[in-house]
Order: structure tokens, then sequence, then C-alpha cells
């Protein structure tokens, strides 16, 4: 072993190493999308449907190309390629050309010296329609009463699971009906890109915050019927994502206009725009019956799922499968009877959104836990530690559990978290319900607490082979890596830094531009980026760790496998020799690149049985709420969490994570919905769409679990999603315990606690 | 467009807008016009935070202010807070808190922490977070952003002190 060891404060791995894009976000010099800018360039902008579904007869550009300072105007007759583009199914129109099938859908796109002329352009276009009736209620889509609304029918998917003892009637039975409104990402940099058309006129350079560039760049070289080669994406600084950048919105629109024009085109939502052009979480209608032991072992769990995916398919039947394979929640279950359906309507599309169809499930599953316990005689906590899952069991599609599951140690560690001090008896206004603006009154306020639990699926499923690549250089002690990975606020940039600086022993890691000039790095979704392009990265700084040894060990006839890195230095750990690796790398460059696969998953069969998923983690939420039932007003006042998370890499960012998950888990839990009407959104804006505030969050006492996970490459498993999983299960239990009411449905409303 | 001009003084330069549609919002101009992005859009409805900046030493949303009415103003943006380039105090307690994570809300929340510890050296927990709930962040949480402001707060006490 080396006799010293370097005492040097560094910033590798297990450290809160701060993120190099710090200081330039607080001094306002970080780039985001909607910052670029290039000479000559023009402003494009999109014209769209006011209908949910109509047919449209004609449309009448010729009123746009009429305005001075209007450069192009373009429809689906202008898509020079696949007129259609989308994740899983390519079945969303890049303009609608028959027919409109949601409000928002785009019809028609313009480039104009100035946003005031585009929005005066757009309003000159003249489109004929003919309102056809809306498909707005999902069972319709089911029982066929409604004709197609699209070519594929109105069901976009089915999928059962089915195991075990199909008659089995447990001692006791709890059941419920449940509803999940629709929850909008509401990342705060609104999409934007700028489209520079190459020289040629053949090719397009696309700046983008988006969360997969190589996903994009394939669907833009279809639409635009250009090779993949001559659509490069760089990404514009993300304003976060959340899932509601993994699908197109105004990719193609910007590139096209770019190619028509030969300018530069920069397009820019609004934020209302911005509402009807990404994809938001499905809003669920779940039926539920559990069946257990008289002593509260769980037994079986009965489901019907129906997800309403709008107009078009996006990730919808991913959603699906992680909705129905997640119905038992992080318990042990033998028998599942489970149907799931994700359906077309004329409602907006839905799609990816942190938790992906295991926010619906865990809302349902932990609703029923609460009711089973009451059933039993069994407090929250116990019911949920006596069915408690471990590693080595089996779930209900038949997939044994690898990862580290320490459920049962997740929920002890939580209820161990010291609780809020109680209300006082004179509080200031600010810190009760409704806070100074509404008028709780401190006699009638109750206190309430509330558990959930959850598991949820890392990376992607169901045979997809889900990789990433990383290219690590080492050069005079100076490390360069180089990945797609998009970079969306989570801090992956960071972790890059500090994994390069623990392999190679190297301070100094330059980041090049993340960008479709390298392999893709998959989506910054499903939890997935510290582990894929984590292990991406890993794998590259370690062969070039291996390169240098190699050169090390030449240099001093050694055998390479005797030597370690100390700190910043080569050393040989059966010997006295320590060489900086910077002396080591001095006048070489060592250049390697690795792709990351994790290992196959397989579909699930007709009756949802297969090992379809890749790895799990676990979280236990306890909320602490005060309600003042006459007002149905509440409060969330503290949340604690234990949270599995493998091994915690960078402390700072990770509690970052829990945090921010749980905030928006509390949106969802007591304000966040999009209202629908006829198809129709009420409220696409901040005014109307009510988002957390610093007023609005809870204190947060987190502990985070570190049993790391052998399958992960650094023993990390993804920690993004499930900080907002169970939080919301938690809060409407503890609604519930401080008002006895039922409320079956969340966003929870103040007339849900007055009058429900 | 007019031919007419309007003078802005921002960050302590003064700048000539030309040919500008009387319509457009100071944030407009500051992005878009006067090459100063660091002021972010993220709702036009003064809901979010995100295009803070001080306007007579009062924190405004920019998105609300048509910029040609703001021709006899001193404005600061966050541009304008740091010193030879280095971060301010506030600036880098954000950093080291992990106050960022997207950075999007950054610049207004920046700019609305100046406002409130330049009025209030001392502010309580709740001052702080009644002082900056008109910032969204859709990221952290708050959390980090709290422990971020308290930080900046106990360093000035610390240096007053001295």
């Amino acid at each position: 072993m080396a006799t010293t060891t370097s005492t040097k404060q560094r910033s590798g791995l297990g450290t809160s190493a701060l993120r190099p894009d710090g200081i330039p976000k607080v001094q306002g010099r970080f780039a985001f999308s909607s910052d670029a800018w290039a000479d000559n360039m023009l402003w494009g902008a999109t014209l769209r449907s006011p209908h949910p579904h109509a047919r449209i007869r004609s449309i009448d550009t010729s009123g746009a190309f009429a305005i001075n300072g209007v450069s192009a105007v373009i429809t689906a007759d202008d898509v020079p390629g696949k007129l259609t583009y989308g994740l899983i199914a390519s079945d969303q129109p890049v303009f609608a050309r028959d027919v409109v099938r949601y409000v928002g859908e785009p019809v028609a796109a313009v480039a104009a010296d100035h946003p005031e002329t585009a929005r005066r352009a757009l309003a000159a276009i003249n489109v004929d329609y003919e309102v056809l009736a809306p498909l707005v209620d999902a069972e319709a889509a089911i029982d066929g009463s409604f004709p197609p609304m699209h070519p594929d029918g109105n069901v976009i998917r089915r999928q059962r699971v089915i195991r075990g003892d199909q008659h089995f009637v447990g001692d006791v039975v709890v059941e419920g009906t449940y509803e999940i409104g629709m929850q909008d990402q509401a990342f705060l940099g609104l999409e934007a890109a700028l489209a520079l058309p190459d020289d040629d006129g053949l090719g397009v350079e696309l700046f983008i915050a988006t969360q997969w560039l190589h996903e994009d760049q394939k669907q833009i070289a279809a639409c635009l019927d250009r090779p993949v080669e001559r659509v490069r994406l760089t990404l514009g600084g993300v304003g976060g994502a959340f899932g509601g950048r993994e699908d197109i919105s105004l990719q193609v629109h910007c590139c096209l206009l770019a190619l028509v024009t030969r300018r530069p085109i920069k397009m820019q939502y609004g934020r209302e725009e911005s509402f009807y052009g990404h994809i938001h979480r499905h809003p669920a209608k779940i039926f539920m019956r559990h069946h257990a032991d008289r002593d509260g072992t769980l037994r079986r769990v009965e489901a019907r799922i129906v997800l309403d995916g709008g107009a078009y398919a996006s990730t919808s039947s991913a959603v699906l499968i992680n909705a129905v394979t997640h119905v038992q929640g992080p318990y042990k279950c033998e028998i599942a009877t489970v149907d799931g359906y994700a359906v077309r309507s004329n409602n907006p599309p839905c799609g990816a959104m942190r938790g992906f169809g295991v926010v619906q499930a865990c809302f349902a599953h932990e609703s029923q836990m609460d009711k089973l316990a009451d059933a039993c005689g069994l407090s929250p906590v116990d019911i949920r530690l006596k069915n408690a899952m471990q590693t080595g069991d089996r779930l209900i599609t038949g997939q044994v559990v690898e990862s580290v599951a320490p459920v049962a140690r997740c929920i002890r560690e939580t209820a161990a978290l010291p609780m809020p001090e109680p209300l006082p008896a004179d509080p200031d206004p600010l810190l009760i319900p409704g806070g100074t603006g509404l008028t709780a009154r401190r006699s009638n306020i109750r206190r309430g607490v509330g558990w959930g639990v959850s598991i949820k699926n890392l990376m992607y499923s169901e045979g997809f082979d889900d990789y990433a690549v990383a290219r690590c250089r080492l050069a005079d002690g100076i490390a360069t890596l180089q990945f797609a990975t998009a970079e969306v606020g989570q801090g992956f940039v960071v972790l890059a830094q500090q994994i390069a600086r623990t392999v190679l022993g190297v301070d100094t890691v330059l980041l090049e531009p993340i960008s479709t000039a390298i392999g893709s790095a998959g989506s910054t979704s499903a939890s997935r980026q510290t582990w894929m392009s984590g292990g991406a990265v890993d794998g590259a700084c370690r062969r070039v760790r291996e390169q240098l040894f190699e050169r090390v060990a030449d240099a001093h006839g050694l055998d390479p496998l005797r030597l370690a890195i100390d700190g910043t230095d080569v050393v040989d750990t059966m010997g006295t020799l320590r060489v900086p690796v910077a002396e080591a790398s001095r006048g070489v460059v060592l250049d390697e690149t690795f792709s990351h696969h994790h290992r196959p998953t397989e579909e699930l069969d007709e009756n949802g049985q297969g090992n379809c998923h890749v790895a799990f983690a676990f979280v236990a939420h306890r909320a602490v709420v005060d309600v003042d039932p006459e007002l149905g007003l509440v409060k969330v006042v503290q949340v604690a969490t234990a949270q599995d998370v493998g091994r915690v890499l960078n402390p700072l960012a990770a509690i970052g994570q829990l945090e921010g998950g749980i905030a928006q888990g509390l949106g969802l839990a007591v304000m966040e919905e999009i209202v629908l009407q006829d198809g129709k959104m009420r409220n696409p804006s901040f005014t109307d769409y009510l988002l957390p505030t610093a007023l609005d969050a809870p204190t947060v006492v987190a502990t985070m679990i570190e049993e790391p996970e052998p399958q992960a490459p650094l023993g990390a498993k993804g920690i993004g999603e499930p900080p907002c999983i169970s939080v919301t299960p938690a809060i409407a239990a503890a609604i519930r315990a401080a008002t006895g009411k039922a409320l079956p449905r969340v966003p929870v409303r103040p007339q849900d606690i007055v009058f429900g | 467009m007019s031919n007419e001009f309007y003078r802005l003084t921002v960050n302590g330069v003064q700048h000539e807008v030309r040919d500008a549609w009387a319509g457009e919002s100071l944030l407009y101009v500051l992005r878009e016009r006067l090459g100063l992005p660091g002021t972010k859009g993220a709702c036009e409805q003064g809901e979010c935070g995100s295009c803070t900046v001080l306007m007579e030493g009062e924190a405004v949303c920019s998105c609300l202010v048509l910029a040609a009415t703001a021709v006899d103003a001193e404005i600061t943006t966050v541009e304008g807070l740091s010193v030879d380039g280095e971060p301010t105090d506030v600036q880098q307690s954000f950093v080291d808190a992990g106050g960022v994570q997207c950075g999007f809300c950054t610049p207004g929340l920046i700019v609305a922490v100046h406002h409130l510890l330049d009025r209030n050296a001392n502010p309580s927990e709740l001052e702080i977070k009644e002082a900056i709930s008109g910032n969204i962040c859709r990221c952290t949480g708050y959390g980090r952003i709290f422990a971020a402001v308290e930080q900046a707060r106990d360093q000035r006490r610390a240096t007053e002190s001295r």
C-alpha cells in the first residue's frame, strides 16, 4: 500500500464539489438557449389550433405574407421529409394538415424581423375549421363509443399484469377509486432555440434546450429529409426540464424556417405557449382493491388504471407500463390482477414528467395502504414495515428485485427524524394555512401526519438498449471530458469532473461543449444519468488511467497492476515510486471513448410478466400539515424523508434533488393542476397555475441511506425521481388525518376539504 | 416602428434605444437590444420574479415595465452587481450553498436578495422567505436558497461587527 496519503482537499467523488456553471449562472453570464443570438436573425413563431378537434378546410397564408418584415410562412405542405415525429410512435404531425386534435396543435409557422411582426403575421393567417366534437372522456376512448380520432385508434396501449391465484379473496379487503390531475413540468426556462443554416442551405445547426440531443437530431433529420450529420445540435443552457423537454416542441419548426429563409431563426415560447407546446403529466383514474390477511399481510392487488394520453402518443405506452408494474408499491405481494390503459383524447398530449407513471400508481397504492392499516388496526408505519419489500423478493411481473432494497430502513429512519414544533398559540400569519392573505383562525387549525413510501424503476425498460458514451483525454495533467449528456440543472457537469478527479488524480477537468459531435448519452430522464453517463465517464477515465499506468510502468520497469492513483500522484503500491499525474502525462495525449450499457431487459408478455426493469430505488416520506377545515386551506409544515441513494457522490447536489422533488410533489398534492374544460386549458399561466413559492416550501429533514448498489458503476442509484413520488400521498394522508375526509383526488382543493 | 430614440441608464451606462417599438418591455429591451441577457423572462406576468431588476433601488419585474417609461430611472441588472467581474457575497453564497441548479431563476433571486440585504441587514428566516416569495424556483425546493441567503446575511453581519 501507499506509504503516504495526500492531505490536500480535493473535489472528487463524495465531496460537495461546486458546479462549474455556478458562478456564470449567478452573474447572469451563463447562456441559456433563450439567450442565443445571431446577426441577421429572424424570429420564428407558431400558429396553433384554438379547437380541441376540428377538420381543416383551408389555410390562407396570403395575409401574413403581405406584412412587411415577414420572410416566411410555412405549413404542412412545406415539410420536406417525414410529416410526423414522436418518441415511441411517430404519430404527431409537424404541422396539422387535415385535422387538429388538441388546442395548441401547430398549424403554421412564420419568420419575421421582430416578435411583434411575427405575432401580427400569425393573426393574419386564416384557417377555416370545421369544428368537431372532442373526445375528452377516457372511458369513451376505451369502450369504442367515440369514432377513432387517429388512424391508430383511441387506445395507445393496454397492458395487463396477471400473476397468481386470480380467485384469491383476502380476509381483509379495501378498495377505492383515485384521481390524479394533470401536472405541468413548469420548468422556468421557456422553450427556446436558435437555428443556423449551413452556407450551402442543405444543413442546419441548432442550439437547443433539450433532454436528449441525439433523439432530437434523429427526429429533426427525418422531418427535414436530411442526413443526421447535416443536423448538428449543441445544448443551449437548459432552464429545467423534468420530462417536459423529451419530446419535440419547436425543434423542427425552427430548423425548417432556417432552411427556408437561409437566415438564423430564433424561436422562444411565452409561458402560455409553453403550456400548449410541451406534454404534461398524465391525469389518471385508478381503481385499486387490496386483499390482506387479518394481520395486515398484503396478498393480492387488483387495479384498473386509465391514463389520459391526450391527442398524441408521446411516451404514453412507457408511462403505462411503469404505472401497471408499480401498483404493489415497495411491498411484497404474490398475486396481482392489473389492467391498464393509456388512451387518446382531444386533451393536450401527455408524456414524461419526473416520476413517469409511478407518481400516479403511488398515490393510489399509498392511499390503499392507509385504508388497509385502518382495517387491520395497524398504524401507517406498522402496515408498511410489515410488508416492506427486500432484495430477492419477486415483483408482480415475476422479476426478482436484485437491487439493494432498504425499504424498512427508509421507513424506520424517516420515523426517527424529529417532528416539527407544535404551531405556537399566536403564530406569525405567514406560518398558518393560507398565509397573510387568507384568514385562517388559529383556533380552527388542525395538524395531521401522513406517510408515503415508494419504489421507482431506474433507467429505461422493456428491452431498450439504453447506453451512454463519454470521452476522456488526458494531457499535461489536465483532463478534458466530452459527452452529449444534457445538463438540465441536475449537476452532471460537476459529477463528471468529480469522477475524473478521483479516477485520474487531476484537479483541472475541462468540459467540451455538450453536442452531437460525440455519440449519444441517452436522455436526461428516468433517474439515469448518474448511472449511465456517470458510468461512461468513469469507464473512459479508467481506460485513460490504464494507458497512464502502462506508460509509467514501462518507464520504471514495473508491472502496471502495481500502480494506483493517490491524490494527484501515480504511486507504486508495492514500492516507493511516486510520480505526479501531471508529470506522467506530460507531452502525451491519452484519449479514450467508452460506451456504458446497462444489462438487457425484456418486454412484458401479455400477462405483464418479464424482467422489464433494470433496477429500483426506494424512499419514504412523512408529511406534517396544518389545515383549516372550514376554509379548506393547507400549510405543509414539514416533510421528513429517508432515501435509498446507493452512495452519495455529492452531498450538496443530492440534498438539492431531494428538496426540489419534495416541492414538486407538494405542488401535485395541494396546488398544481392544469384545469381542462372540453379539451381547453383554463389556466395556462403562472397567475392561474399555482407553483410552490418560498412560503409554501416545508421544512425538509432528510437522511440518505447509503448501501452501495452493486449493479451501478459508481455504487450510486439515480436520485432525481424518488423525492417527488411518495411525498404527494404522504401530504394527502396528512390532510386526511387532520380532517377525516376521504380525499381520493390530488391536488386536494379547498372545496374537497370543505365539502368532500 | 419610429425613428425616435430614448435613453436608458443601465448599470451606470447610458444607452440609446433607437427605432424601437414603443410596446417593448424593459425585459425585452435589456435582453434583445442592449446585450444584457442576464435578466430572464419566464412568465410575462410578474408572477415568477425571474426578470427582477432594480429601478431607482426598488425591485421590479422588468417584464411589467415598458422600457420607454424607464428613461429617467437608474436601472441595475444582475450584470451590474459584480465589481470587476468578482462575484458578490450573495452570488458566491448561492454557489457555495447549492442554491443554483438550472439557474434560470437565479439572476432574479440574486437581485431580490441584494435588495433585501441592502434594506435589512439582519432578516429573520420568515423575512427571508417573504422577501423571495415572489421569485419562483422549480428546481431546488428553496432549501439551499434559504441556506445561501442566511450565509450571505451572516457573513455581512460578521464583517460589520469586526
